[in-house]
């Protein structure tokens, strides 16, 4: 009789305290609930922000890296010399590969007529250094910037290139608009 | 081929011009963009007007993993939690689970990359309540909660089943070895601490420090920095002989299963109905979480008493006062964990840092326009917090000290042999080698 009375007060206690856990489980979610967003979370460059350290290159889980050169053809002066495609001081320079700004030749040349070119980004080759876009946005419109390609990304939980970025230009976004693509503008738009 | 220098549609495109003139013409050229940009967004170069109706393309932007698809993993989480709990405590089949546990090692683990995993959920609701901006996506607060709760009711059936840091650990054990009884009680604090540093890195806005050193993803994605994959095969290879080590000695999400599990409904039983003191389970478990029968004389013997206990209740508050003391002396040290606290830490010290051209951060901070005097204020700002989180964490460590010290001279009668109900990890082992029929 005796022993079954502690059996019982050891139950009635095991019950209050999962009641209790049970209870605070319950806090735990609804307050996170009060600010949850049913959308997910992908990692984004801001080209704006974006100072082209040449981390993404490096810093990537990925190799090579999710972070890509993407071209904004719209805002893009398809410029002979291209501040983006040829080392500086391009006008003393032949199209040759030697005077290619990128490393792996990733960068397509085509011409379009008298005296514009198109540039052609090819994703397979960029590593993401960011030296066509660091010309690009010293010389010319800023027309190349960097981009997180989600594609390859794998969505780390804390992107191991935010956590070295100098400037903090890499945010969290909503996966429904993952992507900050330069539009025909070269200055952040006053929002 | 030497670039052609003429330009018969752009006049005025300073390339074209000899050397003097063309720094002339830059500057004129950049004062009037300045000028004009003041009040409207006017390109460097103007966009070009095709003669030949060359459409531009448009930049080429792949879309992320649907968001269906993110679902669907929830899905799958709930239902191989459902499934381990159904197996573990009704089936009470030992081959099942370990079939239930590959499935989770390659969907979980090889193909989802290990990664979304509960594990790291655990920063995701950390800063979500710290951090006014951040809001956690729905998908990781399931992550965070579903096994919880389930653990709650059933026990770790998702360390059995559904974990698959877990699952690449199980199917390595090959001669596991007992560890002493102080060995693993000691070892046992470490997820504690783990759990502590991981929510005050995550809450500061620090870094997720158990998603940077999970050993295992690196294998998962089967590529990783080499002290990543030297760490998660030291794991695997370990973990043939002490059993799961990763689970049993770091894990912190497994100190919030091990509460729930402590005082789940209902826990995987050794026997299926009534234990015969035969002892033929006592050496199947390799996680050492087989609680053995208590013999009183024993007990008494050991001068263990109402007297020890008290004392140990009694420095309780000691050990929490130390703890605090232990954290607000090394939340200057921790806080530096912090990139702005360390930059303006640096900045401070060592002011010639700034001729220093391979610096980047410090290269990029000069550029940014901000000045020093913001950097460090939002450094202090950083540093209260973390003086506040390091005296919390360090008191809850000292409390769990404190508690486990306790709990050494807490006598237990016992009279079966049974799982531990906080470790024990509900991977059915022991119940293949209970004798007794059902």
């Amino acid at each position: 009789m005796e022993n079954k009375k502690t059996q019982n007060r050891r139950k009635f206690i095991q019950n209050g305290i999962r009641a209790s856990l049970l209870l605070s489980l319950g806090t735990i979610s609804v307050a996170a609930l009060r600010k949850v967003t049913t959308d997910d979370y992908v990692w984004q460059i801001d080209p704006f922000v974006c100072t082209q350290c040449g981390r993404c290159a490096t810093d990537c889980v990925m190799k090579p890296s999710a972070v890509k050169c993407v071209h904004a053809f719209a805002l893009c002066g398809y410029c002979d010399l291209c501040g983006g495609y040829l080392k500086p001081d391009a006008n003393q320079r032949t199209t040759a590969a030697e005077n290619q700004l990128c490393p792996t030749a990733a960068i397509e040349r085509r011409f379009i007529e008298e005296p514009y070119f198109e540039y052609h980004i090819k994703e397979d080759l960029c590593i993401g250094c960011g030296k066509c876009v660091k010309g690009c946005t010293s010389f010319g419109n800023g027309s190349m910037h960097l981009q997180i390609i989600h594609s390859i990304c794998v969505n780390c939980n804390e992107c191991s290139i935010a956590r070295v970025c100098p400037s903090n230009a890499i945010k969290r976004v909503k996966a429904s608009e993952a992507y900050l693509v330069k539009g025909d503008f070269s200055k952040k738009p006053e929002a | 081929m030497k670039i052609p220098f003429n330009f018969p549609h752009n006049p005025g495109f300073f390339n074209s011009l000899p050397l003097g003139e063309v720094r002339r013409g830059f500057f004129l050229l950049l004062f009037i963009l300045f000028s004009i940009s003041s009040f409207s967004q006017k390109q460097r170069f103007p966009k070009p007007e095709f003669a030949t109706g060359h459409v531009q393309p448009s930049t080429i932007t792949p879309e992320p993993r649907a968001l269906a698809l993110e679902y669907f993993d929830v899905a799958v989480l709930l239902v191989v939690l459902s499934l381990a709990s159904w197996l573990v405590l009704k089936k009470r089949s030992r081959q099942s689970v370990l079939w239930l546990s590959v499935f989770t090692l390659i969907y979980f683990g090889f193909y989802r990359n290990g990664c979304i995993c509960s594990i790291g959920s655990i920063q995701n609701v950390a800063l979500s309540f710290a951090s006014p901006t951040y809001t956690i996506s729905l998908t990781a607060l399931l992550f965070f909660i579903l096994p919880l709760g389930f653990t709650l009711f059933f026990g770790r059936t998702f360390c059995a089943g559904a974990c698959p840091l877990g699952a690449i650990q199980d199917v390595v054990i090959i001669k596991p070895i007992s560890l002493p009884k102080w060995l693993n009680k000691t070892l046992g604090l470490i997820p504690y601490i783990y759990l502590a540093l991981a929510v005050l890195f995550a809450a500061t806005g620090t870094d997720f420090i158990i998603c940077r050193y999970d050993p295992f993803v690196g294998i998962f994605r089967m590529d990783a920095k080499f002290h990543m994959v030297v760490l998660g095969v030291a794991f695997l290879l370990m973990g043939m002989f002490v059993a799961r080590p990763y689970c049993r000695f770091l894990c912190p999400y497994g100190v919030l299963l091990s509460w729930m599990s402590h005082f789940s409904k209902w826990h995987l039983t050794i026997t299926p109905s009534k234990c015969i003191q035969c002892k033929l389970c006592t050496n199947s478990c390799p996680f050492d979480a087989i609680d053995y029968p208590t013999n009183e004389k024993d007990v008494i013997k050991s001068g263990l008493g109402p007297k020890r206990f008290l004392t140990y209740a009694l420095i309780i508050p000691l050990w929490i006062a130390v703890g605090v003391f232990v954290g607000e002396r090394s939340h200057t040290f921790l806080s530096k964990a912090n990139p702005d606290v360390f930059l303006a830490e640096l900045m401070i010290s060592n002011p010639e840092i700034k001729n220093d051209l391979e610096n980047i951060d410090v290269q990029t901070f000069l550029t940014s326009g901000k000045t020093l005097e913001t950097l460090v204020k939002e450094a202090e700002v950083i540093r209260g917090k973390f003086y506040i989180g390091s005296m919390i964490a360090g008191g809850f460590l000292g409390l769990v000290i404190g508690m486990t010290l306790l709990n050494t001279v807490v006598f237990r009668k016992r009279q079966d042999y049974e799982p531990n109900k906080g470790n024990c990890l509900s991977c059915t082992r022991c119940v293949d080698y209970c004798p007794v029929e059902k």
